[in-house]
Protein backbone atom coordinates (compact mmCIF):
# COMPACT_ATOMS: atom_id res chain seq x y z
CA UNK A 1 0.00 0.00 0.00
CA UNK A 2 2.67 2.45 1.05
CA UNK A 3 4.72 1.76 -2.02
CA UNK A 4 1.81 2.45 -4.32
CA UNK A 5 1.08 5.80 -2.67
CA UNK A 6 4.78 6.59 -2.91
CA UNK A 7 4.68 5.73 -6.56
CA UNK A 8 1.74 8.01 -7.13
CA UNK A 9 3.57 10.88 -5.45
CA UNK A 10 6.68 10.07 -7.38
CA UNK A 11 4.74 9.96 -10.58
CA UNK A 12 3.27 13.41 -10.05
CA UNK A 13 6.70 14.83 -9.26
CA UNK A 14 8.85 13.58 -12.12
CA UNK A 15 6.96 11.35 -14.46
CA UNK A 16 7.79 7.66 -14.17
CA UNK A 17 9.38 6.48 -10.95
CA UNK A 18 11.59 3.47 -10.51
CA UNK A 19 8.92 1.44 -8.73
CA UNK A 20 6.46 2.09 -11.50
CA UNK A 21 9.02 1.05 -14.07
CA UNK A 22 9.78 -2.17 -12.24
CA UNK A 23 6.08 -2.87 -11.96
CA UNK A 24 5.63 -2.37 -15.67
CA UNK A 25 8.53 -4.59 -16.57
CA UNK A 26 7.21 -7.20 -14.20
CA UNK A 27 3.78 -7.04 -15.79
CA UNK A 28 5.12 -7.06 -19.30
CA UNK A 29 7.98 -9.51 -19.17
CA UNK A 30 7.25 -11.91 -16.29
CA UNK A 31 4.73 -13.85 -18.36
CA UNK A 32 7.48 -14.63 -20.85
CA UNK A 33 9.64 -15.90 -18.03
CA UNK A 34 6.76 -18.02 -16.73
CA UNK A 35 6.07 -19.73 -20.02
CA UNK A 36 9.73 -20.11 -20.97
CA UNK A 37 10.45 -23.44 -19.23
CA UNK A 38 8.03 -25.18 -21.55
CA UNK A 39 9.48 -23.62 -24.66
CA UNK A 40 13.09 -24.23 -23.67
CA UNK A 41 12.40 -27.86 -22.91
CA UNK A 42 10.39 -28.25 -26.08
CA UNK A 43 13.21 -26.76 -28.11
CA UNK A 44 15.57 -29.33 -26.62
CA UNK A 45 13.50 -32.49 -26.63
CA UNK A 46 10.91 -31.66 -29.29
CA UNK A 47 11.97 -29.18 -31.92
CA UNK A 48 15.63 -30.12 -32.14
CA UNK A 49 14.80 -33.84 -32.47
CA UNK A 50 12.16 -33.02 -35.07
CA UNK A 51 14.72 -31.36 -37.30
CA UNK A 52 17.47 -33.77 -36.43
CA UNK A 53 15.20 -36.68 -37.29
CA UNK A 54 14.75 -35.17 -40.73
CA UNK A 55 18.53 -34.96 -41.01
CA UNK A 56 18.98 -38.59 -39.91
CA UNK A 57 16.24 -39.69 -42.26
CA UNK A 58 18.19 -38.31 -45.19
CA UNK A 59 21.28 -40.38 -44.38
CA UNK A 60 22.32 -43.96 -44.11
CA UNK A 61 22.54 -44.18 -40.34
CA UNK A 62 23.48 -47.16 -38.27
CA UNK A 63 22.77 -47.58 -34.55
CA UNK A 64 26.34 -48.64 -33.92
CA UNK A 65 28.25 -47.03 -36.78
CA UNK A 66 26.51 -43.67 -36.57
CA UNK A 67 26.15 -41.24 -39.43
CA UNK A 68 26.81 -42.61 -42.90
CA UNK A 69 26.60 -41.10 -46.35
CA UNK A 70 23.91 -38.73 -47.58
CA UNK A 71 21.18 -40.69 -49.27
CA UNK A 72 18.52 -38.11 -49.97
CA UNK A 73 15.06 -39.58 -49.96
CA UNK A 74 16.24 -43.19 -50.33
CA UNK A 75 15.07 -44.13 -46.85
CA UNK A 76 11.62 -42.75 -47.56
CA UNK A 77 11.52 -44.52 -50.91
CA UNK A 78 12.61 -47.76 -49.27
CA UNK A 79 10.00 -47.48 -46.54
CA UNK A 80 7.23 -46.66 -48.97
CA UNK A 81 8.01 -49.82 -50.91
CA UNK A 82 7.78 -52.04 -47.86
CA UNK A 83 4.63 -54.04 -47.34
CA UNK A 84 5.25 -53.81 -43.60
CA UNK A 85 4.99 -50.04 -43.69
CA UNK A 86 1.56 -50.10 -45.29
CA UNK A 87 0.38 -52.79 -42.90
CA UNK A 88 1.66 -50.72 -40.01
CA UNK A 89 -0.05 -47.63 -41.36
CA UNK A 90 -3.33 -49.47 -41.81
CA UNK A 91 -3.15 -51.00 -38.35
CA UNK A 92 -2.30 -47.62 -36.88
CA UNK A 93 -5.19 -45.93 -38.63
CA UNK A 94 -7.56 -48.62 -37.42
CA UNK A 95 -6.48 -48.10 -33.86
CA UNK A 96 -6.70 -44.40 -34.34
CA UNK A 97 -10.26 -44.56 -35.53
CA UNK A 98 -11.36 -46.94 -32.81
CA UNK A 99 -9.86 -44.62 -30.32
CA UNK A 100 -11.50 -41.52 -31.64
CA UNK A 101 -14.88 -43.10 -31.92
CA UNK A 102 -14.93 -44.70 -28.55
CA UNK A 103 -13.63 -41.83 -26.57
CA UNK A 104 -14.82 -38.98 -28.53
CA UNK A 105 -18.47 -38.38 -28.20
CA UNK A 106 -19.78 -40.70 -25.57
CA UNK A 107 -16.68 -41.85 -23.81
CA UNK A 108 -17.82 -45.26 -22.87
CA UNK A 109 -16.07 -48.58 -22.79
CA UNK A 110 -17.23 -51.78 -24.24
CA UNK A 111 -15.01 -54.23 -22.49
CA UNK A 112 -16.56 -57.24 -24.09
CA UNK A 113 -13.76 -59.74 -23.90
CA UNK A 114 -15.31 -62.86 -25.34
CA UNK A 115 -14.70 -65.91 -23.22
CA UNK A 116 -15.12 -68.21 -26.20
CA UNK A 117 -12.21 -69.63 -28.14
CA UNK A 118 -11.48 -66.57 -30.28
CA UNK A 119 -8.06 -66.75 -31.87
CA UNK A 120 -6.85 -63.48 -30.38
CA UNK A 121 -3.32 -63.89 -31.63
CA UNK A 122 -3.76 -65.04 -35.21
CA UNK A 123 -6.89 -63.38 -36.47
CA UNK A 124 -6.07 -59.75 -37.37
CA UNK A 125 -9.49 -58.40 -36.41
CA UNK A 126 -9.55 -60.28 -33.13
CA UNK A 127 -6.08 -59.07 -32.22
CA UNK A 128 -7.10 -55.51 -33.05
CA UNK A 129 -10.17 -55.76 -30.87
CA UNK A 130 -8.17 -57.26 -28.03
CA UNK A 131 -5.52 -54.54 -28.16
CA UNK A 132 -8.08 -51.77 -28.58
CA UNK A 133 -9.88 -53.09 -25.53
CA UNK A 134 -6.70 -52.95 -23.50
CA UNK A 135 -6.00 -49.43 -24.66
CA UNK A 136 -9.56 -48.31 -23.99
CA UNK A 137 -9.44 -49.79 -20.56
CA UNK A 138 -6.34 -47.77 -19.80
CA UNK A 139 -7.60 -44.44 -21.11
CA UNK A 140 -11.30 -44.25 -20.30
CA UNK A 141 -10.66 -43.09 -16.76
CA UNK A 142 -8.51 -40.15 -17.81
CA UNK A 143 -10.95 -38.93 -20.39
CA UNK A 144 -13.88 -39.33 -18.06
CA UNK A 145 -12.06 -37.16 -15.51
CA UNK A 146 -11.26 -34.49 -18.09
CA UNK A 147 -14.87 -34.41 -19.25
CA UNK A 148 -16.09 -34.32 -15.66
CA UNK A 149 -13.85 -31.35 -14.91
CA UNK A 150 -15.22 -29.65 -18.01
CA UNK A 151 -18.79 -30.29 -16.87
CA UNK A 152 -18.09 -28.82 -13.46
CA UNK A 153 -17.26 -25.56 -15.13
CA UNK A 154 -20.75 -25.25 -16.65
CA UNK A 155 -22.80 -22.75 -14.71
CA UNK A 156 -25.62 -24.20 -12.66
CA UNK A 157 -27.82 -21.25 -13.59
CA UNK A 158 -28.14 -22.59 -17.12
CA UNK A 159 -29.61 -25.83 -15.85
CA UNK A 160 -31.91 -24.00 -13.48
CA UNK A 161 -33.17 -21.75 -16.23
CA UNK A 162 -33.73 -24.72 -18.52
CA UNK A 163 -35.55 -26.63 -15.81
CA UNK A 164 -37.81 -23.66 -15.15
CA UNK A 165 -38.57 -23.62 -18.86
CA UNK A 166 -39.59 -27.26 -18.55
CA UNK A 167 -36.64 -29.04 -20.15
CA UNK A 168 -36.20 -32.68 -19.13
CA UNK A 169 -32.88 -34.23 -18.20
CA UNK A 170 -32.15 -35.61 -21.69
CA UNK A 171 -32.92 -32.28 -23.24
CA UNK A 172 -30.69 -30.51 -20.72
CA UNK A 173 -27.91 -32.91 -21.59
CA UNK A 174 -28.14 -32.34 -25.33
CA UNK A 175 -28.91 -28.63 -25.28
CA UNK A 176 -26.69 -27.46 -22.43
CA UNK A 177 -24.09 -30.02 -21.44
CA UNK A 178 -22.92 -31.00 -24.91
CA UNK A 179 -22.67 -27.51 -26.43
CA UNK A 180 -21.02 -26.11 -23.30
CA UNK A 181 -18.59 -28.99 -23.26
CA UNK A 182 -17.52 -28.40 -26.85
CA UNK A 183 -13.93 -27.24 -26.23
CA UNK A 184 -13.33 -30.12 -23.85
CA UNK A 185 -14.78 -32.62 -26.30
CA UNK A 186 -12.61 -31.31 -29.13
CA UNK A 187 -9.59 -31.57 -26.87
CA UNK A 188 -10.38 -35.13 -25.80
CA UNK A 189 -11.01 -36.30 -29.36
CA UNK A 190 -7.82 -34.80 -30.69
CA UNK A 191 -5.57 -36.07 -27.93
CA UNK A 192 -7.21 -39.49 -28.07
CA UNK A 193 -6.65 -39.68 -31.81
CA UNK A 194 -3.04 -38.66 -31.49
CA UNK A 195 -2.61 -41.12 -28.65
CA UNK A 196 -4.20 -43.84 -30.74
CA UNK A 197 -1.80 -43.23 -33.57
CA UNK A 198 1.15 -43.63 -31.26
CA UNK A 199 0.33 -46.77 -29.37
CA UNK A 200 3.22 -49.04 -28.61
CA UNK A 201 2.94 -50.57 -25.15
CA UNK A 202 -0.01 -52.87 -25.70
CA UNK A 203 1.01 -54.31 -29.08
CA UNK A 204 4.59 -54.54 -27.88
CA UNK A 205 3.61 -56.67 -24.91
CA UNK A 206 1.00 -58.66 -26.79
CA UNK A 207 3.42 -61.53 -27.36
CA UNK A 208 6.95 -62.43 -26.35
CA UNK A 209 8.63 -61.02 -29.44
CA UNK A 210 6.85 -57.72 -29.41
CA UNK A 211 7.28 -57.12 -33.10
CA UNK A 212 3.68 -57.10 -34.23
CA UNK A 213 2.94 -60.77 -34.79
CA UNK A 214 4.14 -63.25 -37.39
CA UNK A 215 2.25 -61.63 -40.19
CA UNK A 216 2.31 -58.07 -38.81
CA UNK A 217 -1.33 -58.39 -37.78
CA UNK A 218 -0.93 -55.88 -34.99
CA UNK A 219 2.19 -54.02 -36.02
CA UNK A 220 1.68 -50.30 -35.50
CA UNK A 221 3.88 -47.53 -36.87
CA UNK A 222 5.66 -47.23 -33.56
CA UNK A 223 6.39 -50.94 -33.44
CA UNK A 224 7.67 -50.72 -37.00
CA UNK A 225 9.88 -47.79 -36.06
CA UNK A 226 11.27 -49.67 -33.09
CA UNK A 227 11.91 -52.71 -35.24
CA UNK A 228 13.81 -50.73 -37.87
CA UNK A 229 15.82 -48.72 -35.38
CA UNK A 230 16.58 -51.10 -32.56
CA UNK A 231 16.45 -54.57 -34.05
CA UNK A 232 17.63 -53.84 -37.59
CA UNK A 233 19.83 -51.02 -36.28
CA UNK A 234 18.87 -48.73 -39.12
CA UNK A 235 18.29 -45.27 -37.68
CA UNK A 236 17.90 -43.59 -41.04
CA UNK A 237 14.88 -45.67 -41.93
CA UNK A 238 13.45 -45.45 -38.41
CA UNK A 239 13.70 -41.68 -38.61
CA UNK A 240 11.88 -41.55 -41.92
CA UNK A 241 9.06 -43.64 -40.45
CA UNK A 242 8.89 -41.17 -37.56
CA UNK A 243 8.48 -38.29 -39.98
CA UNK A 244 5.78 -40.03 -41.93
CA UNK A 245 3.96 -40.80 -38.69
CA UNK A 246 4.16 -37.12 -37.83
CA UNK A 247 2.70 -36.10 -41.19
CA UNK A 248 -0.13 -38.60 -40.81
CA UNK A 249 -0.87 -37.27 -37.33
CA UNK A 250 -0.95 -33.67 -38.50
CA UNK A 251 -3.22 -34.57 -41.43
CA UNK A 252 -5.62 -36.56 -39.27
CA UNK A 253 -5.53 -33.93 -36.54
CA UNK A 254 -6.63 -31.26 -39.01
CA UNK A 255 -9.40 -33.40 -40.49
CA UNK A 256 -10.57 -34.30 -37.02
CA UNK A 257 -10.60 -30.69 -35.91
CA UNK A 258 -12.62 -29.66 -38.94
CA UNK A 259 -15.20 -32.41 -38.44
CA UNK A 260 -15.54 -31.92 -34.70
CA UNK A 261 -15.88 -28.19 -35.14
CA UNK A 262 -18.66 -28.60 -37.63
CA UNK A 263 -20.53 -31.13 -35.52
CA UNK A 264 -20.13 -29.10 -32.37
CA UNK A 265 -21.17 -25.80 -33.91
CA UNK A 266 -24.13 -27.55 -35.52
CA UNK A 267 -25.25 -28.66 -32.09
CA UNK A 268 -24.66 -25.25 -30.65
CA UNK A 269 -26.76 -23.58 -33.32
CA UNK A 270 -29.83 -25.75 -32.92
CA UNK A 271 -29.77 -25.18 -29.18
CA UNK B 1 -36.34 -11.42 -6.46
CA UNK B 2 -40.09 -11.86 -6.49
CA UNK B 3 -41.76 -14.61 -4.52
CA UNK B 4 -42.89 -16.37 -7.68
CA UNK B 5 -39.45 -16.67 -9.22
CA UNK B 6 -38.02 -17.74 -5.86
CA UNK B 7 -40.61 -20.48 -5.79
CA UNK B 8 -39.72 -21.60 -9.29
CA UNK B 9 -36.09 -21.52 -8.45
CA UNK B 10 -36.52 -23.70 -5.45
CA UNK B 11 -38.59 -26.15 -7.44
CA UNK B 12 -35.99 -26.21 -10.19
CA UNK B 13 -33.23 -26.88 -7.69
CA UNK B 14 -35.24 -29.69 -6.20
CA UNK B 15 -35.65 -31.22 -9.63
CA UNK B 16 -31.98 -30.96 -10.50
CA UNK B 17 -31.07 -32.53 -7.20
CA UNK B 18 -33.44 -35.47 -7.59
CA UNK B 19 -31.86 -38.87 -7.20
CA UNK B 20 -30.83 -40.63 -10.38
CA UNK B 21 -32.85 -43.69 -11.28
CA UNK B 22 -32.03 -47.38 -11.35
CA UNK B 23 -30.94 -47.09 -14.97
CA UNK B 24 -28.10 -44.72 -14.11
CA UNK B 25 -26.98 -46.88 -11.22
CA UNK B 26 -27.12 -49.98 -13.41
CA UNK B 27 -25.01 -48.31 -16.08
CA UNK B 28 -22.45 -47.06 -13.57
CA UNK B 29 -22.26 -50.49 -11.94
CA UNK B 30 -21.60 -52.01 -15.34
CA UNK B 31 -18.73 -49.60 -15.93
CA UNK B 32 -17.37 -50.27 -12.46
CA UNK B 33 -17.43 -54.02 -13.08
CA UNK B 34 -15.77 -53.54 -16.47
CA UNK B 35 -13.04 -51.48 -14.82
CA UNK B 36 -12.43 -53.83 -11.93
CA UNK B 37 -12.73 -57.09 -13.84
CA UNK B 38 -9.27 -57.04 -15.45
CA UNK B 39 -7.71 -56.55 -12.01
CA UNK B 40 -9.62 -59.44 -10.59
CA UNK B 41 -8.73 -61.55 -13.60
CA UNK B 42 -5.07 -60.67 -13.12
CA UNK B 43 -5.35 -61.62 -9.50
CA UNK B 44 -6.96 -64.94 -10.38
CA UNK B 45 -4.06 -65.79 -12.65
CA UNK B 46 -1.43 -64.17 -10.46
CA UNK B 47 -2.51 -66.28 -7.53
CA UNK B 48 -2.54 -69.50 -9.52
CA UNK B 49 0.31 -71.42 -11.09
CA UNK B 50 1.85 -71.74 -14.54
CA UNK B 51 -1.08 -73.82 -15.77
CA UNK B 52 -3.89 -71.54 -14.57
CA UNK B 53 -4.08 -69.40 -17.71
CA UNK B 54 -4.64 -72.31 -20.08
CA UNK B 55 -6.94 -74.15 -17.69
CA UNK B 56 -10.39 -74.05 -19.30
CA UNK B 57 -12.15 -74.95 -16.07
CA UNK B 58 -10.42 -72.16 -14.23
CA UNK B 59 -11.92 -71.37 -10.87
CA UNK B 60 -13.37 -67.94 -10.07
CA UNK B 61 -11.89 -68.15 -6.62
CA UNK B 62 -8.30 -66.94 -6.32
CA UNK B 63 -5.62 -69.55 -5.75
CA UNK B 64 -3.18 -69.60 -2.87
CA UNK B 65 0.05 -68.85 -4.69
CA UNK B 66 0.01 -65.06 -4.87
CA UNK B 67 2.58 -64.54 -2.14
CA UNK B 68 4.82 -67.22 -3.60
CA UNK B 69 4.54 -65.75 -7.09
CA UNK B 70 5.19 -62.24 -5.84
CA UNK B 71 8.20 -63.51 -3.94
CA UNK B 72 9.62 -65.14 -7.03
CA UNK B 73 9.33 -61.78 -8.82
CA UNK B 74 11.05 -59.93 -6.00
CA UNK B 75 13.73 -62.59 -5.62
CA UNK B 76 14.44 -62.86 -9.34
CA UNK B 77 17.81 -61.20 -9.73
CA UNK B 78 17.43 -60.35 -13.40
CA UNK B 79 14.28 -58.37 -12.56
CA UNK B 80 16.05 -56.16 -10.03
CA UNK B 81 12.75 -55.38 -8.33
CA UNK B 82 13.72 -53.11 -5.43
CA UNK B 83 16.01 -51.03 -7.55
CA UNK B 84 13.26 -50.67 -10.15
CA UNK B 85 10.74 -49.69 -7.47
CA UNK B 86 13.08 -47.04 -6.09
CA UNK B 87 13.80 -45.71 -9.57
CA UNK B 88 10.12 -45.54 -10.45
CA UNK B 89 9.39 -43.62 -7.27
CA UNK B 90 12.19 -41.13 -7.94
CA UNK B 91 11.29 -40.60 -11.59
CA UNK B 92 7.55 -40.25 -11.06
CA UNK B 93 7.89 -37.94 -8.06
CA UNK B 94 10.39 -35.58 -9.65
CA UNK B 95 8.54 -35.48 -12.97
CA UNK B 96 5.11 -34.86 -11.49
CA UNK B 97 6.33 -32.17 -9.06
CA UNK B 98 8.11 -30.39 -11.87
CA UNK B 99 5.21 -30.66 -14.30
CA UNK B 100 2.75 -29.29 -11.74
CA UNK B 101 4.96 -26.32 -10.89
CA UNK B 102 5.96 -25.28 -14.40
CA UNK B 103 2.60 -26.02 -15.97
CA UNK B 104 0.75 -23.98 -13.34
CA UNK B 105 3.22 -21.13 -13.75
CA UNK B 106 2.81 -21.11 -17.52
CA UNK B 107 -0.94 -21.64 -17.22
CA UNK B 108 -1.19 -18.60 -14.97
CA UNK B 109 0.75 -16.48 -17.46
CA UNK B 110 -1.39 -17.64 -20.37
CA UNK B 111 -4.68 -17.27 -18.51
CA UNK B 112 -4.13 -14.01 -16.66
CA UNK B 113 -1.11 -12.28 -18.19
CA UNK B 114 -1.28 -9.76 -21.01
CA UNK B 115 1.64 -10.05 -23.36
CA UNK B 116 2.33 -9.82 -27.04
CA UNK B 117 2.12 -13.11 -28.89
CA UNK B 118 0.12 -14.70 -26.08
CA UNK B 119 -2.47 -16.37 -28.27
CA UNK B 120 0.05 -17.50 -30.84
CA UNK B 121 2.25 -19.07 -28.19
CA UNK B 122 -0.68 -20.89 -26.64
CA UNK B 123 -1.72 -22.28 -30.01
CA UNK B 124 1.87 -23.37 -30.48
CA UNK B 125 1.82 -25.21 -27.14
CA UNK B 126 -1.32 -27.08 -28.15
CA UNK B 127 0.18 -27.75 -31.58
CA UNK B 128 3.20 -29.43 -30.02
CA UNK B 129 0.91 -32.10 -28.63
CA UNK B 130 0.70 -33.35 -32.21
CA UNK B 131 4.41 -34.09 -32.29
CA UNK B 132 4.65 -37.76 -31.45
CA UNK B 133 7.18 -38.95 -28.90
CA UNK B 134 8.33 -41.43 -31.53
CA UNK B 135 9.63 -38.60 -33.63
CA UNK B 136 12.07 -37.49 -31.00
CA UNK B 137 13.09 -40.98 -29.97
CA UNK B 138 15.84 -41.47 -32.54
CA UNK B 139 17.67 -38.14 -32.09
CA UNK B 140 17.08 -38.13 -28.33
CA UNK B 141 18.68 -41.52 -28.13
CA UNK B 142 21.63 -40.30 -30.19
CA UNK B 143 21.92 -37.22 -27.97
CA UNK B 144 21.67 -39.22 -24.74
CA UNK B 145 24.38 -41.58 -25.96
CA UNK B 146 26.58 -38.60 -26.78
CA UNK B 147 26.11 -37.21 -23.25
CA UNK B 148 26.65 -40.65 -21.78
CA UNK B 149 23.20 -40.46 -20.21
CA UNK B 150 21.85 -43.76 -21.49
CA UNK B 151 21.08 -46.07 -18.60
CA UNK B 152 20.69 -43.17 -16.16
CA UNK B 153 17.50 -41.80 -14.66
CA UNK B 154 18.23 -38.32 -16.00
CA UNK B 155 17.55 -39.59 -19.49
CA UNK B 156 14.00 -40.46 -18.41
CA UNK B 157 13.37 -37.48 -16.13
CA UNK B 158 14.58 -34.52 -18.21
CA UNK B 159 12.35 -34.97 -21.28
CA UNK B 160 9.29 -35.13 -18.99
CA UNK B 161 9.85 -32.00 -16.90
CA UNK B 162 7.09 -29.91 -18.56
CA UNK B 163 4.28 -31.18 -20.73
CA UNK B 164 2.10 -29.37 -23.24
CA UNK B 165 -0.89 -31.17 -21.81
CA UNK B 166 -0.11 -29.76 -18.37
CA UNK B 167 0.23 -26.20 -19.64
CA UNK B 168 -2.99 -26.44 -21.62
CA UNK B 169 -4.90 -28.00 -18.75
CA UNK B 170 -3.79 -25.42 -16.20
CA UNK B 171 -4.47 -22.55 -18.60
CA UNK B 172 -8.03 -23.75 -19.09
CA UNK B 173 -8.59 -24.20 -15.40
CA UNK B 174 -7.05 -20.96 -14.16
CA UNK B 175 -8.85 -18.95 -16.84
CA UNK B 176 -12.22 -20.01 -15.50
CA UNK B 177 -11.47 -20.65 -11.82
CA UNK B 178 -9.51 -17.55 -10.89
CA UNK B 179 -11.47 -14.29 -11.10
CA UNK B 180 -9.62 -11.38 -12.70
CA UNK B 181 -10.63 -9.23 -9.73
CA UNK B 182 -8.49 -11.30 -7.38
CA UNK B 183 -5.43 -10.94 -9.61
CA UNK B 184 -6.01 -7.21 -9.91
CA UNK B 185 -6.55 -6.82 -6.18
CA UNK B 186 -3.21 -8.51 -5.61
CA UNK B 187 -1.54 -6.22 -8.07
CA UNK B 188 -3.01 -3.09 -6.49
CA UNK B 189 -1.67 -4.27 -3.17
CA UNK B 190 1.78 -4.22 -4.74
CA UNK B 191 2.32 -7.94 -5.32
CA UNK B 192 4.67 -8.88 -8.15
CA UNK B 193 3.54 -11.31 -10.82
CA UNK B 194 5.34 -14.15 -9.09
CA UNK B 195 3.86 -13.27 -5.71
CA UNK B 196 0.41 -13.18 -7.30
CA UNK B 197 1.08 -16.59 -8.75
CA UNK B 198 2.38 -18.04 -5.52
CA UNK B 199 -0.17 -16.55 -3.11
CA UNK B 200 -3.30 -16.39 -5.26
CA UNK B 201 -3.16 -18.50 -8.41
CA UNK B 202 -1.53 -21.60 -6.97
CA UNK B 203 -3.99 -22.02 -4.08
CA UNK B 204 -6.93 -21.37 -6.41
CA UNK B 205 -5.64 -23.94 -8.88
CA UNK B 206 -5.14 -26.64 -6.28
CA UNK B 207 -7.83 -29.07 -7.42
CA UNK B 208 -6.63 -29.03 -11.02
CA UNK B 209 -3.01 -29.11 -9.93
CA UNK B 210 -3.66 -32.15 -7.75
CA UNK B 211 -5.31 -33.90 -10.66
CA UNK B 212 -2.49 -33.00 -13.01
CA UNK B 213 -0.02 -34.29 -10.44
CA UNK B 214 -1.79 -37.62 -10.16
CA UNK B 215 -2.15 -37.93 -13.95
CA UNK B 216 1.49 -37.21 -14.49
CA UNK B 217 2.55 -39.58 -11.74
CA UNK B 218 0.54 -42.43 -13.25
CA UNK B 219 1.73 -41.64 -16.78
CA UNK B 220 5.30 -41.61 -15.74
CA UNK B 221 4.87 -44.70 -13.54
CA UNK B 222 3.47 -46.70 -16.45
CA UNK B 223 5.64 -45.14 -19.15
CA UNK B 224 7.26 -47.91 -21.12
CA UNK B 225 8.41 -46.93 -24.62
CA UNK B 226 11.14 -44.41 -23.85
CA UNK B 227 12.49 -45.97 -20.61
CA UNK B 228 12.55 -49.31 -22.37
CA UNK B 229 14.78 -47.83 -25.07
CA UNK B 230 17.06 -45.71 -22.95
CA UNK B 231 17.41 -47.72 -19.73
CA UNK B 232 18.76 -51.21 -19.23
CA UNK B 233 18.18 -54.10 -16.87
CA UNK B 234 20.78 -53.03 -14.33
CA UNK B 235 19.02 -49.73 -13.66
CA UNK B 236 15.41 -50.11 -14.81
CA UNK B 237 12.05 -48.58 -13.90
CA UNK B 238 9.30 -51.01 -12.94
CA UNK B 239 7.72 -51.53 -16.38
CA UNK B 240 11.14 -52.12 -17.91
CA UNK B 241 12.03 -54.56 -15.16
CA UNK B 242 8.78 -56.45 -15.50
CA UNK B 243 9.26 -56.79 -19.24
CA UNK B 244 12.14 -59.18 -18.49
CA UNK B 245 9.63 -61.61 -17.03
CA UNK B 246 8.03 -61.88 -20.42
CA UNK B 247 11.23 -62.05 -22.42
CA UNK B 248 12.04 -65.64 -21.53
CA UNK B 249 11.43 -68.54 -23.81
CA UNK B 250 8.88 -69.97 -21.42
CA UNK B 251 6.57 -67.38 -19.88
CA UNK B 252 4.86 -68.16 -16.60
CA UNK B 253 1.96 -65.73 -16.67
CA UNK B 254 1.05 -66.29 -13.05
CA UNK B 255 4.39 -64.77 -12.11
CA UNK B 256 4.14 -61.98 -14.70
CA UNK B 257 0.72 -60.94 -13.40
CA UNK B 258 1.79 -61.19 -9.78
CA UNK B 259 4.61 -58.81 -10.69
CA UNK B 260 2.25 -56.45 -12.50
CA UNK B 261 -0.13 -56.36 -9.53
CA UNK B 262 2.78 -55.72 -7.23
CA UNK B 263 3.79 -52.75 -9.40
CA UNK B 264 0.24 -51.38 -9.20
CA UNK B 265 0.09 -51.36 -5.40
CA UNK B 266 1.98 -48.06 -4.95
CA UNK B 267 -0.38 -46.34 -7.39
CA UNK B 268 -3.39 -47.61 -5.49
CA UNK B 269 -1.89 -46.39 -2.22
CA UNK B 270 -1.26 -42.98 -3.76
CA UNK B 271 -4.80 -42.83 -5.05
CA UNK B 272 -6.24 -43.74 -1.67
CA UNK B 273 -4.12 -41.05 -0.05
CA UNK B 274 -4.92 -38.37 -2.61
CA UNK B 275 -8.27 -39.61 -3.83
CA UNK B 276 -10.51 -37.85 -1.36
CA UNK B 277 -8.93 -34.49 -2.03
CA UNK B 278 -9.13 -35.08 -5.78
CA UNK B 279 -12.77 -35.98 -5.78
CA UNK B 280 -13.56 -33.03 -3.52
CA UNK B 281 -11.62 -30.77 -5.84
CA UNK B 282 -13.46 -32.01 -8.90
CA UNK B 283 -16.82 -31.88 -7.20
CA UNK B 284 -16.36 -28.43 -5.76
CA UNK B 285 -15.27 -27.24 -9.16
CA UNK B 286 -14.43 -23.66 -9.73
CA UNK B 287 -15.34 -20.41 -8.06
CA UNK B 288 -18.90 -20.24 -9.28
CA UNK B 289 -20.40 -17.08 -10.71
Amino acid sequence: MTTSTLVVKDLTRRGLGLGENLGRWDLKYSPYLFVSPFFILFALVGLFPLLYTAWVALHAWDLLGGQGRWTGFDNFAFILQQRQFWVALAVTLIFGSMFGERYGLVNRTLVDVGLGPIRWHTDPLASHIAIATMVNFRWTGYNALILLAGMQAISRDLYEAATIDGAGSLRRFFRITLPQLRPTIIFVIITATIGGLQIFDEPRLYDQNGLGGEDQQWMTMTIYLYKLGWTQLNFGRAASVAWMLFLVIVAIGLVNLAITRRIATGEGRTA
Amino acid sequence: MSAVSAFHRRRAEARIAQRPGALVYGFLTLILVAAVFPFYWSFLIGSGDAGTLSDTSMSWIPGANFIANARSVVDNESVNFWRALGNSIIVSTVVSASVVFFATLAGFAFAKGRFTGQRGLLVFVIGTMCVPTQLSVVPLFIAMSAFGWTGTLGAVIVPGLVTAFGVFWMTQYIAQALPDELVEAGRIDGASMFQTFWRIALPAARPAAAMLGLFTFIMSWTNFFWPFIVLNQTNPTLPVALATLQANYFVDYSIVLAGVLLATVPLLLLFIAAGRQLVEGIMRGAVKG
